[in-house]
This record gives C-alpha cells, sequence and structure tokens, in this order.
C-alpha cells in the first residue's frame, strides 16, 4: 500500500443499511435514543423520519479508511469527522475520499459520506499508517 | 440567554468496561467488517493480537458510559431537545483487545457560544489494564438558539 500519491482517489464503500439497521447499531453500541429506532418519537421531535446513528457512518468511515491501508484494524491512527446532513436508512450510502498527505508510512485522507447530494459527514480527515 | 462555563475543566468518575468477544463480533457485523481477526482466536493471534481484537470504532462501546454522566450534568446545562453531535475525533493507541478492562475517564474541555449556537466540547481518555492508552476522544455536541 506504500503507492498511495497525494490527489489519488479511495476506492468508494457503498452501503444500503436496512430498515432495521438502527436497531442493531443500537443494540451493537448501547445508544438506544429514540430519535435512530422510534418513528414517531422522530417525527414528534420535528424530524422527517428514524434517522441513522452520526457514529455508524463514522464506522463506515472508518472501515473505508481501514480497507485502504489494507484492512489491519490497528492502522487507523486518527480520525476527525464534523457531522452535517441526518442519515436515512434505506438509502445508499457512499463514502468517497482522496489522498491529502503521504509522509513516510502515514497518509491522511479526506473522506466524505453522503446519500445522493446529502453530505452526512463531512471534512474527514483520517490517518492511516501503510 | 449565554452559555454557562463553570463546568469547563471538570472530569467525571472513571467508569471501567470489560471488553468481550462476542460483543466485538456484534460491533464488526452491524458495520459490515468480516476481517477474522474480529471474530476468531486463532486469526487475531496469527495477525499478532493477544486476542480477538476490536474495530477501532467499537471505542464507542466502551468509551461512552463515561461521558453519559459528562452530558447530563446540570452544571454542565445541556439543552439535550436542540442538541445535535457535531463533531468527533478519536486518536488511538494500544488495540483494544477481548478480555481487556479499559477505563475511561471523561472531562469538559470547552464551553463556548458561537453564531447562537452553543458548543460543548468533552475528553475521553481511556486506558487499558496496564495503563497503557487505547484511545483519546474529542467530543463535540452543538445547540441550537442557546
Amino acid at each position: 500500500m506504500s503507492d498511495l500519491n497525494v490527489g489519488d482517489a479511495i476506492p468508494e464503500l457503498k452501503v444500503t443499511p436496512d430498515k432495521y439497521l438502527p436497531h442493531r447499531y443500537a443494540g451493537a453500541s448501547g445508544d438506544f435514543n429514540p430519535i435512530h429506532i422510534d418513528p414517531e418519537f422522530a417525527k414528534a421531535v420535528g424530524l422527517p423520519n428514524t434517522i441513522l446513528h452520526g457514529l455508524y457512518m463514522m464506522g463506515l468511515v472508518a472501515r473505508s479508511a481501514t480497507d485502504v491501508a489494507g484492512g489491519d484494524p490497528k492502522a487507523l491512527k486518527r480520525l476527525s469527522v464534523q457531522f452535517r446532513g441526518m442519515g436515512a436508512p434505506e438509502t445508499e450510502i457512499v463514502v468517497s475520499g482522496t489522498v491529502k498527505s503521504v509522509e513516510g508510512d502515514r497518509a491522511v485522507i479526506d473522506t466524505v459520506a453522503a446519500q445522493g447530494d446529502n453530505q452526512t459527514i463531512r471534512n474527514a480527515e483520517a490517518e492511516i499508517q501503510l | 440567554m449565554t452559555v454557562k462555563t463553570e463546568a469547563v475543566g471538570k472530569e467525571w468518575p472513571a467508569t471501567t468496561y470489560e471488553v468481550g468477544k462476542e460483543k466485538i463480533g456484534e460491533y464488526a457485523r452491524v458495520v459490515g467488517l468480516d476481517n477474522p481477526v474480529h471474530f476468531d482466536r486463532e486469526a487475531a493471534e496469527a495477525a499478532g493480537y493477544r486476542d480477538v481484537v476490536a474495530p477501532p470504532m467499537f471505542c464507542v462501546v466502551y468509551s461512552a458510559p463515561a461521558l453519559g454522566p459528562a452530558m447530563f450534568d446540570p452544571e454542565v446545562g445541556m439543552n439535550f431537545a436542540a442538541m445535535v453531535h457535531g463533531g468527533q475525533e478519536f486518536e488511538w493507541g494500544e488495540p483494544a483487545c477481548s478480555g481487556d478492562e479499559i477505563t475511561t475517564t471523561a472531562k469538559c474541555l470547552e464551553i463556548f457560544e458561537k453564531d447562537g449556537k452553543g458548543f460543548y466540547v468533552f475528553e475521553t481518555r481511556s486506558v487499558n489494564q496496564d495503563g497503557a492508552e487505547v484511545v483519546k476522544g474529542t467530543w463535540t455536541n452543538i445547540v441550537r438558539g442557546v
């Protein structure tokens, strides 16, 4: 994986979370905030419907960066994200990015997670060990 | 109305979480990871890990319990009805493996107001049973209309 160059696009990661994904993520993570799992509650607080956990989408960004580094989980050293748009279940998420810098055995990747034009995660910066 | 800043610098009691093999597998499956180091002890050991290793973002599972009391502290005074998770950063050190006992402390780093929004920034630091830092987290919550 030492052939990364500044400006290279990383392979896109495409995932369509099913209707019950937020329930499984709630169980796995311990975050049972009802805005993620209860449509009536979500609508009562002004949301269009239940929304994805931001940290689930950050988990996909982490998966994408780890893949670029060759798949070893300890290769991901740092990940910083800004949550912007709300993510919806049953809609394809595309994680894409470009190589921002390469110094020695470390690379930094700029990443975006989006559902169509809705960028749910922006300014994500992943530092990986090559 | 302005944000209260008395809680800046405050630390909350540590929480300890014992990492389990099946919990790692459950998390890994949900985010779609299929690397056997997250499920199979022999594969993890062959890859140089002490035991089944957690994906990096599994840190939310063991570090979030320390953050709960900080976020709900009346001294912090966050309005949850208008709160969104604005940003997140993690820096990883020693990998977290099944059997590890990870202790996390939470601290309020900053509270400030900008463009009519309140920013509440917390830090968590998680160390394992050997005292090695496993992850440092920076959690930014934004409250609209403070």
